[in-house]
């Protein structure tokens, strides 16, 4: 076997899986994008440290360029496409349409993957507590205030669901 | 950047992973855990390693376990498996503590405790920790299985005692006492950054003296470890504002501080100080639930 041979692996992306060949050093991020063709995942500085290209793993928000798509395979991932209900916006996009929680736009599938993911697995997260992990994710626009108002207030939204 | 070209070794028990690292060892293999330094390292191309011996797969290799005495940290269990207390004993406290201040949420649920041993950054937190509660840690390879002290594990900037074809299966820490206090303090410029100096301080109360202290320093120099100068100056003393100084004086005396370009030896050594001052003063003002 040679390090470039492609691999078989199936991504289940929002419910749909894809069958796809990939070296084993494509990310997750690069396949999500490139090979599925879901590019509402963005993808900024490509080492872990931007976070836009968070997505949901088997219920655990990650970082996709920190993980390798052959890790991922037959695994259940999220990513921003699958928030809507149809028309109906989760009610952390819709969170965000209200407080102003975006500018240019790049940074938000990472944040609300972010969010959602952690107010999945911990609803009751307190308001200090989201702060500290909201800090794991860069808005080059400086939105911070208004992205932290949005999520408190998704989280909110979520909770009362 | 994108990693170069490497073949991935998908072990299922330890016995495998053991024996695929020996093969791939001497052609630069390495064991991939949660990959949240390691793959940077490789977009980077700071690291080109032409195999990857993923051990993800193993079944139970994320647990933590306590048999009474010592808890067991298996070599795939994640930081933030420590978010909440895993055993009813201060050290559960001191590790929830600690967890919060690695890197960011989404780092933490795929980063591993030993991975960040293995790695052995001076900033590590897991490191300091290993090193002021004196942990010990399991080498295993195709050659049998060893312990290593903490104090003898540490060997340089991002290097260890591990030899090429061993992995860290297992982290070994002591429960501490029911009464132990401890307290904690890390600077970094940026929320989630890698530290600048940290300090984990543990101590005893035995007729409102210190007794059994331990003060760790990390991130200021190659390796995180105990200042015997430090807890020389807080044993068999009542705890108090000018105590603390004095302890976190005899730190900054102590340490040969790292320098780099954003920080210089006095810089360093003064972050030292500041940083054993405070774990000091929170071990008085927190009370812990355990």
């Amino acid at each position: 076997m040679k390090p470039s041979q492609r691999v078989n692996i199936t991504l289940t992306i929002n419910g749909r899986d894809y069958a796809i060949a990939v070296e084993p050093r494509r990310t997750l991020a690069d396949a999500i994008r490139e090979d599925c063709g879901q590019t509402g995942t963005h993808i900024g500085c490509e080492h872990g440290v931007c976070g836009a290209c968070t997505v949901i793993v088997e219920g655990e928000p990650i970082r996709s360029c920190l993980m390798f798509a052959v890790q991922a395979d037959g695994k259940k991932i999220r990513t921003v496409e699958g928030l809507a209900d149809g028309e109906t916006l989760h009610p952390m996009q819709q969170a965000f349409m209200d407080h102003h929680g975006l500018q240019c736009g790049f940074c938000t599938p990472g944040f609300l993957m972010l969010a959602v993911g952690v107010l999945e697995r911990e609803p009751d997260i307190s308001d200090e507590e989201l702060l500290d992990v909201l800090s794991s994710n860069l808005c080059r626009c400086t939105g911070y205030q208004n992205i932290i108002k949005a999520v408190r207030a998704g989280a909110k939204e979520m909770r009362h669901r | 950047m994108k990693p170069a070209p490497f073949i991935r070794h998908v072990p299922s028990t330890i016995a495998e992973a053991v024996a695929m690292l020996a093969e791939v060892a001497p052609q630069d293999g390495r064991i991939l855990a949660g990959g949240q330094s390691l793959v940077p390292i490789m977009a980077f191309r700071l690291a080109k390693p032409a195999h990857l011996v993923d051990i993800n797969e193993i079944a139970g290799l994320e647990k933590v376990t306590c048999d009474g005495r010592t808890l067991f940290i298996r070599a795939c269990a994640r930081h933030a498996a420590f978010h909440r207390p895993v055993v009813d004993n201060p050290l559960g406290a001191l590790l929830a503590t600690v967890a919060k201040h690695i890197a960011h949420y989404p780092i933490r649920l795929r980063g591993t405790f030993c991975g960040s041993l293995a790695h052995a950054d001076p900033a590590s937190e897991w490191c300091l920790v290993a090193a002021t509660l004196d942990a010990t840690i399991m080498a295993k390879s195709i050659r049998g299985e060893r312990l290593i002290a903490a104090n003898e594990f540490f060997a340089g900037i991002m290097s260890t005692a591990l030899r090429e074809d061993e992995l860290l299966v297992e982290t070994r820490l002591p429960l501490l006492a029911r009464d132990a206090r401890f307290g904690f303090n890390e600077f970094s410029r940026r929320a989630g950054d890698f530290a600048m100096s940290a300090a984990l301080v543990v101590y005893r109360l035995h007729d409102g003296k210190i007794t059994e202290a331990r003060v760790g320093v990390g991130g200021a120099e190659a390796n995180p470890r105990r200042l015997a100068e430090a807890e020389a100056v807080l044993e068999g003393q009542t705890p108090a504002a000018p105590l603390f100084r004095a302890a976190a004086e005899a730190a900054a005396a102590a340490i040969d501080p790292l320098e780099d370009h954003q920080i210089d030896a006095e810089y360093r050594r003064d972050l030292v100080r500041a940083v054993v001052r405070r774990a000091l003063e929170s071990s008085v003002r927190v009370t812990h639930p355990c």
